[in-house]
């Protein structure tokens, strides 16, 4: 008897200290940063964990961002999503296609109690992120643009003008032969994400035609176009550079960015969220704009890339509550002023941006604006909005495939482009259905 | 000869249950998914799902890409299997002619089979990636322009000699058993008629060694198709150029990259097949014409 007496006793207490334990709901935020910007998204849980006391925040990184994207497809179809997924900007296109899976992030922060204003963020941002009726879809956690970073102590060695960055693309690929052949660094030039920066954005910044239907935004039936004349010049000089190792090729992703940090290329061209690593290793780096090709009303504006958090559906009201009190928290323009200024992420909302500009931030940081200036300077156009597609991921994984081909020396970047071009249309009208 | 009969009727049924119950968890049901699944076309969410027969199927096989990867994985897998049995029959032989502390040497040699794949081949990984690897500066500097982020036949040499590198101990120790059961005799024989070290191995120790190597064969292969997955996607993720994207890694990319579901499921299928058919040429043939010692 008294062992029973005991049993149930303890079986109580531990039932008591369970459901105290209980009491604040998890909301479990599957993410894809790693260095200095993994380091932001734990310090910002518990901030938010010590702010309040019925919700948890609970980040988990799942891998790279196309990684982080499978793991949470996978998981919604062994129906076991995490309340918050961190996605890229390519996968956009796949997670607005599964209408079901998702709430829109508009819906998430009315049934939290909370007003959505679109005109507290920035237009560009929210403009990308919302469907064409205007609901806003997923929260633009980290939104970036590609910059130009360079080496000033490898100028000054090569004899270039460590205060003037190169402006467009062919004082760019001269300043790295100068880089090459002056002996300054064993390469002159590379870049991170060769679909992201050197085609979507090249097309965005240079007003030029990247597919049909706005890139994708008016429709999901797109015939692709980066294989026009404009693009065969810009990557065939990028061919003819690496052949001399001037340029070299990093990877798929940012492993570019080792090239740059070790001191081995003087020039990146880089997400301007690639900046807390950079500034981590304490060398002597400058900021420049993007390059571009000189020509009437260039440059144009740079796209949103980074990455959104969306919410997946099936979740309890409990847990969109607490991910709609996450998002409001992450709004405040304490922190999105701070998350901008430590990460070189852009602010999403109008308020961080004015309240970074009131202070001497920028004066004391010069070129920590200009990738808003890149992506808010002008309006855009139809081929500036943005690239949208059901299957990006994959596209970027054809062209990445023919662009190291054609980096070999396997082939021209004339054929690469046909060849990527020919294989993104079929892989697109696969994806659609037809 | 007593048969052997049990005289109760259920016991045996329960005694193999365990058995039934894993295969049917851990084979049935998933390969009748991957079958079920062949046959549709879904979108990446299981949102809608459509029947389309064999269309996934017709889809792989008029695809040159399905063809290149199938030559990639037999390039990868021969080479695999001839580097790491090579390398190990080569330390076998050594470790026998080894006096003191046989053992130690042994047990060093095992190590590298305890080692994850995933693990092994970041282990490679940081030695030859050409952006931060020690070894790659090493080669760069001595001239060699080594760059397996672009170059895919150094690619392919990278993740051979990471896969050979781990199978290398498994390899040694079936090598040192077969070894040890050659009749001692024979090999002093063999040295009183004149013959030296190279021709007795090739005349005597190799011949009785064949049994082993055949098995060896066989294993390493199906390692190299099918436990080789954790090395390529730590390495190479398939590239440069689907350079190293085997038959396996390619199941993975489709499916779950390219989230084109139907299609990797039809070519697990064809995967299947494959090993099915390994499976029974070894039963039959290898079992069968191989003398076990």
């Amino acid at each position: 008897m008294k062992t029973i007496l005991t049993s149930a006793f303890a079986a109580t207490t531990s039932l008591l200290l369970a459901s105290s334990a209980m009491a604040a709901t998890e909301i479990q935020w599957w993410h894809a940063m790693t260095g200095a910007n993994n380091e932001v998204v734990e310090q910002l849980a518990k901030e938010f964990n010590e702010s309040q006391k019925d919700y948890k925040i609970l980040p988990v990184f799942k891998g790279s961002y196309p990684e982080t994207l499978n793991a949470g497809i996978a998981a919604f179809r062994a129906k076991q999503p995490p309340a918050i997924i961190q996605v890229f900007d390519a996968g956009s296109g796949v997670m607005m296609g599964a209408q079901g899976a998702i709430v829109p992030v508009a819906d998430v922060l009315t049934k939290g109690g909370f007003k959505f204003d679109k005109s507290q963020y920035l237009p560009g941002i929210v403009a990308y992120y919302s469907k064409p009726d205007g609901t806003m879809l997923s929260f633009p956690y980290n939104s970036s643009s590609p910059i130009l970073y360079y080496n000033k102590d490898i100028f000054q060695k090569a004899g270039l003008d460590a205060a003037n960055p190169p402006k467009t693309w062919p004082q760019v690929f001269e300043a790295a032969k100068k880089i090459k052949t002056s002996g300054a660094a064993p390469c002159g030039f590379t870049s991170t994400w060769l679909t992201w920066i050197q085609t979507e954005n090249l097309a965005a910044w240079n007003n030029v035609s990247y597919g049909s239907n706005e890139n994708g935004l008016g429709g999901v039936d797109v015939k692709l176009a980066f294989n026009s004349d404009f693009f065969v010049k810009h990557f065939q000089s990028i061919a003819d550079l690496a052949k001399d190792g001037t340029f070299r090729y990093g990877g798929r992703t940012s492993e570019a960015k080792q090239l740059f940090t070790s001191a081995e290329c003087g020039i990146l061209t880089e997400s301007s969220g690639g900046l807390g690593d950079i500034i981590k290793t304490g060398m002597n780096y400058g900021i420049g704009q993007l390059p571009y090709y000189e020509g009437e009303g260039r440059p144009q504006n740079t796209i949103p890339g980074g990455a959104s958090l969306w919410v997946f559906a099936g979740k309890s009201d409990a847990e969109y509550k607490g991910t709609a009190e996450f998002f409001n928290f992450l709004s405040q323009t304490k922190i999105q002023a701070r998350l901008h200024q430590v990460s070189g992420y852009l602010p999403v909302t109008m308020a961080a941006y004015d309240e970074t500009k009131k202070s001497d931030f920028y004066p004391k940081n010069p070129g920590r604006e200009t990738p808003i200036q890149q992506m808010m300077g002008k309006p855009p156009t139809a081929n500036s909005k943005g690239v949208r597609l059901v299957n990006l991921p994959q596209v970027r994984d054809i062209m990445n495939e023919e662009f190291e081909s054609m980096l070999a020396g396997k082939q021209d970047a004339k054929t690469a482009l046909n060849k990527a071009v020919e294989r993104g249309n079929a892989a697109i009208q696969q994806a659609i259905g037809k | 000869m007593q048969s052997v009969v049990f005289p109760n009727k259920i016991l045996p049924y329960f005694l193999v249950l365990p058995q039934i119950i894993l295969t049917v968890v851990f084979f049935f049901w998933p390969a009748s998914q991957a079958l079920y699944q062949s046959a549709m076309r879904e979108d990446p969410f299981g949102l809608q799902s459509t029947f389309v027969g064999f269309a996934n199927f017709s889809a792989i096989f008029s695809n040159g890409e399905y063809l290149h990867s199938l030559q990639v994985t037999v390039v990868f897998s021969v080479a695999t299997a001839l580097l790491s049995m090579g390398v190990a029959l080569l330390l076998a032989t050594a470790a026998d002619l080894v006096v003191r502390g046989k053992g130690f040497y042994r047990t060093m040699m095992i190590i590298p089979y305890a080692v994850a794949p995933a693990v092994a081949g970041m282990l490679w990984l940081f030695m030859f990636n050409p952006a931060m690897g020690t070894l790659a500066y090493l080669l760069r500097r001595n001239g060699i322009a080594w760059d397996p982020v672009l170059d895919g036949n150094q690619a392919m040499a990278l993740v051979v000699v990471a896969a050979a590198w781990k199978q290398i101990s498994y390899n040694f120790l079936f090598f040192v058993a077969g070894l040890q059961a050659i009749p001692k005799s024979l090999l002093e024989a063999a040295a009183i008629d004149g013959a030296r070290g190279a021709r007795r191995f090739w005349t005597i120790i190799f011949p009785l060694l064949a049994p082993t190597t055949f098995f060896l064969l066989v294993v390493n292969t199906v390692y190299a198709f099918f436990d080789t997955f954790g090395i390529i996607h730590a390495v190479t993720h398939g590239g440069p150029a689907k350079a190293t994207e085997t038959l396996v890694y390619k199941v993975y990319n489709d499916g779950f990259v390219n989230l084109n579901l139907g299609s990797s499921a039809a070519q697990s299928v064809v995967l299947m097949v494959i090993v099915i058919a390994l499976t029974a040429f070894q039963f039959r043939f290898v079992e069968r014409r191989v003398h076990y010692g």
